[in-house]
């Protein structure tokens, strides 16, 4: 069976240079890098590998990574520290401003943020904070005067996403770290989709804290960067000892953090393609499954999006019987239908943008990089409308059928309430 | 992904009598677009009053449909008194199980078929009857629905409750209704259970007993008078000690997170220790 990978917005595959720039540092290289001895030595820097072979060779690798890493966003290597995880610094960014800020207790979000800033914002909701949820619009966008309008003394902090995970749609960062800057208040972006897929560079923009995971720009799981502006107030959220300058607790993952070091030098490489070869795949297999499948209608704003995602609602299914048809097949995509979710509310993203219901429970993310393939596209293109029709067939709902679906009572889950 | 039984796979896969009968004997229509799954069955009844016919149509996920799939095999050929002894763990049951977040696609069916059955017997005039409150108003559940999948599978918590069939899986705004709701019912189920123990003579002995003689009576009288039943529901309680009149448990298993965990103190172990060993004790519980 083909084995189709189409949900890179989870996670990526490894790639083989990475895989092999870190196994030396789960092999031989096994110091810690905080240590006296040259064992720790060894991984301090990577560079001078010939002079101290058996010396310093932990803490350089850590800051050549650092290195590699601060130069894909445009940053300088101290503005960067390791965490372990997209998750780990979305946590940090946000308790750590809020904690060198205690006199303000406001806090502005979107309303489609991934869980790692919606949960944290929400759970701090329950501590006493203010919390602003923005509203977007029917194509996944943010009004921009209601943001400017929400801003007040009191916020401490403004936490927007760069990309969305659900729909790929981009936000317009710059406008809003400016306008965020404006009004005297600090901006953390959660830039875990974008990384990699954009080119992104912090010296034209304003953003004061950005995340970043590896193994979404394939890297490894467990490990990840937060990028935080010289100069920005954090209070730090891994407490212990000293490492990463007193901003980040733990013994440094050294071969996480060289892996994520060739991962960025290597998404710098590829950005080219991700930006032309990936997204013309990704507008043939959309093209193609809208052509295909009637009853398909894309979600999100089409004109800002990453190039390797697309969105699409089949109307009248639902999203985990079309998966398990496509598993059948070898073609891994995933869903924002609320039986995936293993909770029972469909995607708050689809939500958050007004997405009938009929197209909420039907929407498949397909998510590209620079493994797929034109063959693999094709064959997508090809397999899926026979799983949309069939499953049709086993459904009472359709727009085409004159019985309009009668639901016996009406169950209309609520939107969120603005905070 | 979820954790499908090969059954539930092939009934999803191959699914059994799909599509629609014209002029159904009868016809029961439950959920909504909206919530994510809805299931239509249809049936024709032969002269000897068997369903001869049976089709489905499902909008939902892959349990959902392979549920719908496997209620139409289990109801082919008996009587409607038959089909509708058949309960939402009998669908499960033929499936090999369901995952317990999927439990819900299990009591769709059951309710398609009660609906289409009540559809039969009321000469197709009534589509779906939904007597009683409105709990859930996310996803539309009332308080006959959530006490009746309560009742029925011995549910003790408001998360099972939601995997059941839905009700407080939304806003949460519900959960307290829902909390009052099994509390009833478990109170209802203890009260039967009470009424379900052996009956026993008064065996509590007339002369006064020494303090050893209290403890071990006390902890007899535990063993084999309330740890069974509650051992059988998957909880159990510890006699920690005995302080004159005091004597102090603790709950464990499913009686340590149990709602009705008070009312099983005070008329179960309370009033069985009064019973068998003496009438002044008072029973505690070691938080």
């Amino acid at each position: 069976m083909k084995n189709i990978y189409l949900d890179n917005n989870a996670t990526t595959q490894i790639d083989q240079h990475v895989l092999a720039a870190m196994t030396p540092y789960l092999k031989e290289f096994y110091g810690n890098a905080s240590s006296m001895h040259h064992f720790g030595g060894q991984l301090r820097h990577r560079i001078d590998q010939s002079l101290h072979y058996y010396g310093r060779r932990a803490q350089q690798a850590l800051e050549a990574s650092r290195a590699q890493a601060a130069k894909l966003i445009g940053a300088q290597p101290d503005e960067i520290i390791f965490t372990s995880g997209g998750t780990e610094s979305d946590n940090t960014a946000i308790h750590g401003v809020l904690a060198s800020r205690p006199d303000k207790k406001h806090i502005i979000t979107s309303r489609v943020e991934h869980p790692a800033v919606r949960a944290v914002c929400r759970l701090l909701q329950t501590r006493g904070y203010r919390l602003t949820e923005l509203p977007v619009d029917a194509l996944g966008q943010l009004d921009l005067k209601q943001l400017e309008e929400a801003i007040t003394e009191d916020t401490a902090l403004v936490t927007i996403m760069y990309a969305n995970n659900e729909t790929g749609v981009v936000f317009p960062v710059d406008q809003i770290a400016r306008i965020v800057h404006a009004k005297d208040c600090l901006f953390h972006c959660d830039a875990v989709q974008a990384v990699g897929k954009l080119p992104i560079d912090l010296q034209q923009t304003e953003i004061d804290l950005l995340s970043i995971s590896g193994h979404k720009l394939h890297g490894p799981k467990g490990i990840g960067v937060l990028y935080v502006r010289r100069g920005t107030p954090l209070t730090p959220f891994m407490v212990g000892g000293h490492q990463e300058s007193g901003r980040r607790a733990g013994t440094e993952n050294v071969a996480g953090i060289v892996a994520i070091g060739q991962a960025c030098e290597l998404a710098q490489t590829y950005m080219a393609e991700e930006n032309s070869r990936v997204r013309r795949l990704r507008d043939k297999l959309e093209t193609g499954l809208l052509k295909h499948c009637l009853d398909a209608r894309v979600n999100g704003d089409t004109a800002h999006r990453l190039p390797n995602t697309t969105n699409i609602s089949f109307e009248f299914v639902e999203g985990e019987a079309i998966l398990l048809l496509m598993d059948s097949l070898g073609i891994a995509a995933s869903s924002g239908s609320a039986c995936t979710s293993g909770s029972l509310e469909p995607s708050h993203v689809l939500r958050a943008m007004g997405v009938p219901f009929t197209a909420v429970h039907g929407s498949i993310r397909f998510s590209l990089s620079r493994y797929t393939t034109e063959e693999e596209v094709d064959f997508v293109i090809r397999e899926m409308p026979p799983i949309i029709q069939r499953l049709r067939e086993i459904s009472m709902f359709s727009a085409g059928k004159n019985s309009a679906p009668q639901a016996p009572y009406e169950r209309k889950p609520q939107l969120d309430p603005i905070r | 992904m979820w954790d499908y039984t090969e059954k539930v796979k092939e009934h999803f896969f191959n699914p059994r009598n799909v599509g629609i009968i014209e002029n159904p004997d009868g016809v029961g229509e439950v959920g909504s677009l909206a919530c994510g799954d809805a299931l239509k069955l249809m049936f024709k009844l032969d002269a000897a009053g068997r369903i001869t016919n049976v089709k489905f149509q499902t909008f939902g996920c892959g349990s959902a449909i392979a549920s719908s799939s496997a209620l139409t095999e289990m109801i082919k050929g008996k009587t409607l008194e038959e089909a509708e002894k058949i309960t939402n763990q009998d669908i499960a049951d033929f499936l090999g199980g369901l995952p317990e977040q999927k439990m819900h696609c299990s009591v769709m069916g059951r309710e398609a078929l009660e609906a289409a059955i009540e559809n039969y017997r009321t000469g197709g005039t009534v589509r779906h009857s939904l007597e009683g409150k409105v709990i859930c108003t996310c996803f539309g559940v009332t308080e006959n629905e959530i006490r009746r999948v309560t009742r029925e599978n011995n549910l003790k918590t408001v998360e099972e409750v939601t995997n059941y069939c839905k009700a407080g899986g939304g806003c949460r705004g519900c959960h307290p209704d829902i909390e009052n709701i099994i509390r009833q019912v478990q109170q209802e189920h203890a009260r039967q259970q009470q009424k379900d123990l052996p009956p026993v003579k008064p065996a509590r002995p007339q002369k006064p007993l020494t303090n050893i003689e209290k403890i071990q009576l006390v902890q007899k009288t535990l063993d084999q008078q309330v740890r069974p039943a509650l051992q059988a529901d998957g909880g159990d309680l510890e006699l920690i000690d005995v302080e004159g009149n005091r004597v102090i448990i603790a709950f464990r298993g499913m009686c340590a997170k149990c709602q009705v965990s008070e009312f099983t103190l005070a008329e179960v172990v309370q009033a069985r220790l009064r019973e068998f060993v003496s009438e002044d004790l008072i029973v505690e519980e070691k938080k």
